[in-house]
């Protein structure tokens, strides 16, 4: 049963891409549109990204200093660790788990809501291919912003490690910065964007999906928005194994 | 006009419209009148492609809209109006917004154009002054009106309304009768109404298609509503004891005028 129902809504959701994947009524509305959700889902998150960043970069750096303080470990280790940890797991995976509560609520709520008030039928009556006029922007403007917002994370959280080295007496500045600079591979960079980049496509969609096909009142969009943040997240994780395996490998 | 051939509908194995047919004229406002859950919703869903019957023809002035591929749908849609029983105005758009937003999409007209054909709509519906206003910051009727404005910017030759007092106290719904009457005749637009409003359908009910129970019951317009003896349709419209005085005083005048 579990099984037939994940099939069909798989085959649903694959359905209602191939809707929104096809060329926007009218491109002037299309461009306003994205603009206006650039702002919403992308410039609104920045704020969120920089505070959430900045305080785990310190952790980060805190528990890197109190797990690998050894004599036979060099005290640059902490800002290559740092570094590491930031850019391959926390600038990308942990952000768009953040960011799926965030943003992909918002869109399911959004969505389910011009569902159950008819708008969506009054587009629909209109001529207008509602999953495309919806939801194609969102996809552009939030998978497109993207990579900003995991610059101005790894940025960030670079910046509170370096507070906790330049506030407290864990770790030196120069240790901290010399660690950051050691043992570099770019491919890690490219890495964390490209899975950003992926995740920020699965919360676009699955949020719009979950939201799109309610059915009901404001019980359902509730339930809708829940199940699109619960789905985003296990296949934001899902995605994390397979990119890893294909990436680092 | 819209003709509607021997339609059927199920969900789940329970046929909800049984070989429906019905003709809606231009120019009138025809009605769909039925208690809840006697299929009246369906089938004007059915009518403008959101669901789909199973068997029968529905032509709009002779294209069968079951026939359509994606395309056509489209472009017939361009010719169709709707208003929404919860009116379905774009929360995050002025009023102005609103009314402007099958133009913008559908048509070539400059802002300036745009502009001047929806203030035309929003005065038609006499609601100038509020055209900057957001849909929650105007009352119920106003929201209405806004809807009505929105359905007939593009000059529709199709309008379905459904429930359009749904939520209205009486003075609002019989206005807001009045309008959708006076646009049907001054446009020569095919309205479909579908309403469980007594007052509607004694008051603009030009061609009234009863459903009961998934069967089309009766056919005729509010002048042969009186005289029906078809018990179903009695036992609807003249459901409360006002309406039942109201019908035999009809009765009885028309009897002392044409003894």
């Amino acid at each position: 049963m579990i099984i037939t129902n994940s099939i069909e809504t798989f085959g649903r959701y694959c359905l209602f891409i191939k809707r929104i994947f096809s060329l926007p009524d009218k491109w002037k509305v299309f461009g306003k549109r994205t603009v206006s959700e650039i702002i919403k889902l992308g410039l609104d998150s920045i704020p969120l990204v920089l505070v959430i960043s900045i305080f785990i970069g310190a952790v980060i750096a805190i528990q890197m200093q109190l797990n690998i303080a050894s004599p036979l470990i060099p005290a640059y280790s902490v800002g290559l660790a740092t570094r590491e940890i930031i850019l391959l797991e926390f600038s990308n995976s942990i952000l768009c788990l953040i960011l799926a509560g965030k943003v992909g609520s918002n869109i399911a709520s959004e969505i389910g809501t011009m569902r159950v008030t008819e708008q969506i039928d009054a587009l629909e009556i209109m001529g207008v291919n509602s999953a495309n006029f919806l939801v194609l922007p969102k996809i552009i403007a939030f998978v497109g912003f993207m990579p900003v917002l995991a610059i101005l994370c790894i940025g960030t959280s670079l910046i509170g490690g370096y507070l906790v080295a330049l506030l407290t007496d864990l770790i030196t500045v120069s240790k901290y910065v010399y660690g950051l600079q050691a043992l570099f591979n770019e491919w890690y960079v490219w890495y964390g964007l490209i899975k950003s980049l992926v995740f920020a496509f699965i919360i676009a969609t699955v949020s719009s999906f979950f939201g799109y096909y309610v059915k009901g009142g404001a019980l359902e969009v509730g339930k809708a928005s829940t199940n699109g943040v619960v789905s985003s997240s296990i296949l934001i994780l899902l995605f994390d194994v397979i990119l890893t395996k294909l990436l680092l490998q | 006009m819209i003709e509607v051939k021997n339609i059927v509908k199920s969900f789940d194995d329970r046929t909800v419209l049984h070989d429906v047919s019905a003709t809606f004229y231009t120019g009138k406002t025809n009605l769909i009148i039925g208690q809840s859950g006697s299929g009246k919703t369906v089938l004007m869903k059915s009518l403008v492609g959101l669901i789909r019957p199973e068997k029968g023809e529905i032509l709009f002035d002779g294209r069968d809209l079951l026939k359509m591929s994606a395309d056509e749908t489209k472009e017939l849609r361009k010719e169709i109006g709707m208003l929404f029983q919860g009116s379905a105005l774009f929360d995050s758009e002025t009023v102005l917004g609103n009314v402007m937003f099958p133009l913008v999409m559908f048509t070539k007209m400059s802002q300036a154009e745009m502009r001047d054909r929806a203030m035309f709509c929003i005065e038609r519906v006499n609601l100038k002054g509020a055209e900057n206003k957001y849909p929650a910051e105007i009352s119920g009727g106003m929201q209405k009106r806004v809807a009505i404005a929105r359905a007939i910017a593009l000059n529709p030759k199709y309008l379905f309304c459904d429930e359009p007092n749904s939520g209205l106290d009486p003075k609002t719904s019989i206005l807001i009768d009045e309008l959708l009457s006076d646009i049907t005749h001054e446009y020569n637009i095919t309205t479909i109404i579908n309403t469980h409003d007594m007052n509607s359908v004694l008051g603009i009910g030009e061609n009234i298609i009863f459903i009961n129970k998934g069967f089309r019951e009766w056919v005729g317009d509010m002048s042969r509503i009186y005289s029906t003896g078809n018990e179903a349709l009695n036992d609807f419209v003249f459901a409360t004891r006002l309406f039942k005085e109201v019908k035999e005083y009809v009765k009885a005048n028309e009897t002392k005028q044409h003894p």
